[in-house]
């Protein structure tokens, strides 16, 4: 590939795993140390671009700011019982997780 | 029944005249799916009970003479990003297994709405990263033109369906070519609209600024009955709009051939079949001109820094809590590395830990912004060309259908395969691709890139090259 290769080593892989909050082995870490430095490495072809005088563009139609009301609308209990069935736990009819702090 | 080559307009005039019944029509379907699907693989869930009581509806309705929308009957796969109430949607994840959806997509209570019959849930790339099919947690599906071939990604399972005659028409998502480049593969049409003209609410967002529901089916036709079923504005979705109305047909159109589309590494096979296709237009009087697109060469590398920047924040509600299954571990964080890591699959993982790497500090600025300001360059590019053409016509995909196992092992040669359809997302253009020919009998395709909301002047431009 053209450009720079960016090789990124195992302790900065480890750590956007951890930033990323994946649980991977030592074996993954690597495989991933060495395709995220081949993909870098693609990438730094933008480094080549002339960008002059371009803005950031983050959509590509004119989207507008859709507001509404901030106000808490009672769904059917239908349909709150059909989306804490996704949960993995739950308790009294309330998310369960484990302790934050 | 025979139900090759069957598509809505003939399922239509078939209902209405009585020759078979919805039942009928959509049990020889559920059949056919169900003796192919070892093989082929186009479906993750078969939703029989679903689709028959819907069929029943609708013999009812023509029973008693009413008057029957336009999707009324007609077999219809769902690909398994989209959510249709009660079934299950796994988004080709391990991490969403045991998930139900508990609601109706935007688009499904649309198709619902108009009579469709919905067959079941298609695979997919995991959470429609890839472009083979192959990243899918239960398994690749096959193109049903060579089953030693992939059908193509991310939407391969919809394509595959629709290509084997096991449904009329399907709905598949496109963020980067999910699309276009499986309906090539497997040679059938497929629409990415424009960034805007269909609500996403109930589907699992992958790359927000980019992904778009569109239908698959069988002729440019299709394709559109299917379209304007599914498009319009929704509160749901903020960026989704009404759309301008569709204009009259053109008697003779301008088209653009990008120069920077026909270049060194594409299949020699794949270059001269669109070329005839498009010598065949000018044969037809229509005018033929070369436009330019200059910044293409960087699109890869910008969609690989945007599309991993949204997907590393969309992912992050995969925590094994509110979704998935737990996986145990002592502390929050703990309960998420386990749920994460184990869930998610090795494309996934990599694109979460690009986006992640790309959006950290020190890194934002070089990486994310820089691919933004390109991204406003290459939309640039179309809105030039697009002043100058009424469409432009380019490959969907630079070679034939690869074989299953081809390019697993190399992330950058399996993103190099959407590197004709990745510009179109980062514009936000609408592009329909369709066959065009075969080279060794596979198929090949072609795309017709449009105006934004220009979606008309695709199909009128589709059903000139349909013949």
């Amino acid at each position: 590939m053209a450009g720079c290769t960016h090789m990124l080593s195992k302790e900065e892989t480890q750590h956007i795993a951890k930033l990323a909050r994946l649980g991977l082995s030592e074996a993954e870490i690597e495989k991933y140390q060495k395709d995220l430095s081949a993909i870098l490495g693609y990438v730094d072809k933008l480094k080549s671009a002339d960008i002059g005088e371009a803005a950031a563009l983050a959509h590509s139609t004119a989207a507008e700011n859709v507001l509404r009301e901030d106000e808490a609308i009672l769904r059917p209990e239908q349909k709150t019982r059909r989306l804490r069935e996704a949960f993995s736990e739950q308790k009294g009819g309330c998310l369960k997780v484990k302790a934050i702090l | 029944m025979e139900l090759k080559n069957l598509t809505i307009k003939d399922i239509r005039g078939g209902l209405m005249k009585k020759e078979f019944s919805a039942w009928e029509l959509t049990a020889a379907h559920l059949d056919k799916i169900e003796k192919e699907n070892d093989e082929i693989f186009a479906f993750l869930h078969i939703a029989r009970d679903l689709a028959i009581s819907q069929a029943k509806a609708v013999d009812e309705k023509i029973k008693n003479g009413e008057q029957i929308g336009i999707l009324e009957g007609i077999p219809m796969a769902v690909k398994d990003n989209i959510m249709v109430q009660d079934l299950p949607c796994t988004s080709g994840s391990k991490i969403l297994q045991n998930y139900i959806a508990p609601y109706d997509a935007t688009v499904i209570e649309k198709i619902k709405g108009q009579g469709a019959v919905i067959l079941g849930k298609t695979n997919m790339d995991e959470f429609a990263m890839g472009s083979s099919t192959e990243t899918s947690a239960f398994g690749p599906t096959r193109n049903p033109r060579d089953l030693r071939r992939v059908p193509g990604g991310s939407s391969g399972g919809s394509a595959a369906a629709v290509a084997a005659n096991q449904c009329a028409a399907a709905l598949g998502s496109d963020t980067g070519g999910s699309i276009r480049q499986p309906a090539c593969f497997c040679g059938v049409v497929g629409l990415k609209p424009t960034y805007g003209a269909v609500s996403r609410y109930g589907c699992a967002a992958y790359a927000s600024s980019l992904d778009q529901i569109g239908p698959l089916a069988k002729t440019v036709a299709d394709a559109q009955i299917v379209f304007d079923a599914i498009r319009g504005r929704d509160d749901r979705d903020a960026t989704s709009v009404e759309m301008p109305a569709a204009k009259t047909a053109k008697e003779k159109y301008r088209l653009g051939v990008p120069k920077e589309y026909f270049v060194a590494g594409m299949d020699p096979r794949v270059e001269s079949a669109i070329k005839e296709k498009i010598s065949f237009l000018e044969k037809q009087g229509h005018e033929i001109e070369e436009v330019s697109l200059p910044h293409s060469e960087f699109a890869l590398a910008c969609y690989y820094i945007i599309a991993t920047s949204e997907a590393s924040a969309n992912l992050a509600r995969y925590d094994g809590m509110r979704y998935g299954a737990a996986k145990g571990g002592d502390t929050v964080t703990d309960a998420y590395f386990a749920a994460r890591g184990q869930g998610f699959g090795a494309e996934v993982r990599r694109r979460i830990m690009l986006g992640t790497y790309v959006l950290s500090a020190g890194y934002y600025d070089a990486y994310y912004v820089r691919a933004q300001k390109v991204r406003s360059l290459i939309k640039r590019d179309f809105d030039r060309a697009l002043a100058q053409v009424d469409a432009i016509i380019a490959p969907v995909s630079p070679t034939l259908p690869f074989a299953i196992g081809e390019k697993t092992d190399d992330p950058v040669q399996m993103y190099l395969a959407d590197i004709f359809t990745i510009s179109v997302n980062l514009a936000g253009v609408p592009s329909l691709a369709m066959p065009c020919g075969a080279a060794d009998g596979l198929p090949v395709g072609l795309q017709i890139i449009g105006r934004h909301f220009d979606e008309s002047t695709l199909f009128n431009v589709g059903k000139i090259i349909e013949g």
